[in-house]
């Protein structure tokens, strides 16, 4: 049974590594930068959520609707204000702005909230767990619905970028970001769309992990954007399948290094197989070979 | 028999490297011209600075009678100007549908459907291979693919970057084929290519270029007889 409910633990927290791996994979794929301050968009999420359950009284389902959107607009104005002036320049502008980003966020965090760890009350709290193989197994509401959540971001995701003509011309633009302004497709437009998307889920990802590990500081969003930026490369990044399976497979390795080898060496042991994964696959699992553009 | 577009003058760089000299030309309404000249000379900049992904510091560009200079690159195709740029670039992960899709991306909705029927009439071999990504057609279906998915915007003016490049004899003549088919159904026609001899063949006039500049001009014939064209590009 511990093994059950570890996977089920894996199984979780992994979920959430893949809906942050998403916003990392999707801005990479269209914008090919790597958007750092993405993990401390996760904490504002949770923040915002928990001020406005706990300071406001807000329904918590309602908290996390105001979090999607308030992220949502920061991602916008993120890309808005500091990526797209600097698009065009070298990755390595952009990167370090990136980096320049992250810690404006989190001090502004701690500006706002200062440094005292909030005790995030779990959107599920109340929720019984379930019950399974006869009370030996023990399956928390919050791994159920992360796990469904993202389950379900994942099919809507696909169906997205699939079926809808702006999907499919955020398809287009990470090909062949040129081509793609031949074709009259608003390029500004469809990596706005990117930044908004990835911003809204990695909101809910910080509800779902703060409801599932309550404590918050201005640097929660830190580890679980870099593991989750690991994830998408192992998945491949660019890919959104890959980006489901990285993050999956990460939550399922770290929790079982924690339970069965070490917990000082779970972190490690997540490196390291990604390291072994780039060694094999450099473009990760899933990853496409990218083309050169002329 | 109106200008369809009139470059004026235009200088274009890439950081230091000045790539277009002061270059101007002009296409009428149904005219097939053909802009030829060495590789490095600037053809393919030239159209990048009218489809509006490269900007010119000096000049302007006139479509139908209004400045483009300054319009931005997914406006333009709406205003009517299909670019096919050289070497295709198909969006390569998507299906042939899709990538038609795209081409339609400006195109009025109840256009879409005649258009794409108009497509493949014109290229009966993508319609067999709707569903296929097109990264895996041969490269002449690809760059069926890439003239049908700028057809799909129904241009006023269609600008092509070496449409031969890379295939074989008897596929140069079906394009080439194609070319004059879609001139005689009434779009206007910018073809740039290397392969001179085939351009001037189809061409009404033409535009002779040399390290950023226009050296001559002429009508298809003309140039075509020229010794100058003869020896630097029609191999004596
Ligand atoms: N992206 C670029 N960066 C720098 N120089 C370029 C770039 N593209 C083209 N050039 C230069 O500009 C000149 C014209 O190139 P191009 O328009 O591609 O020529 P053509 O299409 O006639 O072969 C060449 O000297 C080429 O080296
Ligand atoms: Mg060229």
């Amino acid at each position: 049974m511990n093994f059950l409910s570890s996977l089920i633990s894996g199984l979780s927290l992994g979920s959430v590594y893949a809906i942050i791996a998403l916003g990392y994979t999707m801005v990479y794929g269209i914008s090919k930068m790597l958007n750092f301050a993405h993990g401390d968009v996760i904490m504002i999420g949770a923040y915002v959520s928990f001020i406005m359950s706990m300071h406001l009284g807000m329904n918590g389902w309602l908290a996390l609707l105001v979090a999607m959107f308030v992220c949502t607009c920061l991602g916008v104005l993120i890309e808005r204000l500091a990526y797209r002036p600097l698009r065009g320049t070298g990755s390595l502008a952009v990167l370090i702005t990136a980096i320049g980003v992250s810690y404006f966020l989190q001090n502004m965090a701690l500006l706002i909230w200062g440094a005292n760890p909030r005790i995030f009350t779990s959107l599920f709290n109340g929720m019984a767990p379930i019950h399974a193989a006869g009370g030996q197994l023990n399956i928390s509401a919050e791994s159920i619905f992360t796990i469904a959540a993202n389950i379900i971001i994942m099919i809507v995701l696909t169906l997205f970028v699939n079926k809808t003509k702006a999907g499919k011309a955020m398809r287009a633009v990470s090909e062949d970001n040129g081509a793609a302004q031949l074709m009259g497709i608003n390029v500004n437009q469809s990596i706005s769309l990117t930044f908004a998307i990835g911003s809204g889920l990695a909101a809910v990802a910080g509800v779902l992990m703060c409801s599932a590990y309550p404590v918050l500081i201005p640097t929660t969003g830190a580890m679980p954007g870099i593991k989750a930026f690991t994830a998408a490369v192992f998945g491949g990044i660019g890919s959104i399948p890959g980006a489901m399976i990285g993050g999956l497979i990460l939550g399922i390795i770290e929790i079982f290094s924690r339970a069965y080898i070490s917990t000082e060496l779970a972190d490690a042991i997540v490196f390291g197989c990604l390291i072994v994964v780039l060694l094999v696959r450099p473009t990760g699992l899933l990853g496409k070979k990218v083309h050169e553009k002329v | 028999m109106g200008s369809v577009l009139t470059v004026k003058n235009i200088n274009v760089y890439y950081g230091a490297i000045h790539a277009l000299k002061g270059i101007s030309l002009d296409v009428n309404r149904g005219e097939i011209v053909t802009l030829i000249g060495a590789n490095g000379a600037g053809k393919s900049t030239t159209l990048h600075t009218i489809s509006g992904l490269l900007r010119s510091k000096t000049g302007d560009i006139e479509f139908l009678e209004s400045s483009i200079a300054h319009v931005p690159a997914h406006k333009i195709v709406a205003m009517g100007i299909s670019h096919v740029p050289e070497g295709r670039r198909i969006f390569q992960g998507l299906t042939v549908e899709e990538n038609l899709q795209m081409g339609a991306f400006v195109t009025k909705k109840d256009r879409i459907a005649h258009n794409l029927e108009y497509v493949y009439e014109q290229f009966p071999r993508l319609k067999e291979r709707t569903s296929q990504i097109a990264g895996t057609l041969s490269g002449g279906e690809q760059q069926m693919l890439a003239m049908g998915r700028a057809l799909m915007s129904d241009p006023e003016l269609l600008m092509l970057d070496e449409p031969s490049m890379g295939l074989a004899p008897i596929l140069v003549d079906q394009i080439f084929d194609i070319i004059v088919n879609l001139n005689k159904a009434g779009t206007t026609i910018l073809l740039v290519e290397q392969n001179a001899q085939m351009a001037l063949s189809v061409a009404d006039r033409a535009y002779v270029i040399e390290t950023g500049r226009i050296t001559l001009s002429g009508t298809g014939e003309e140039l075509s007889k020229s010794e100058e064209v003869k020896k630097a590009y029609l191999g004596g």
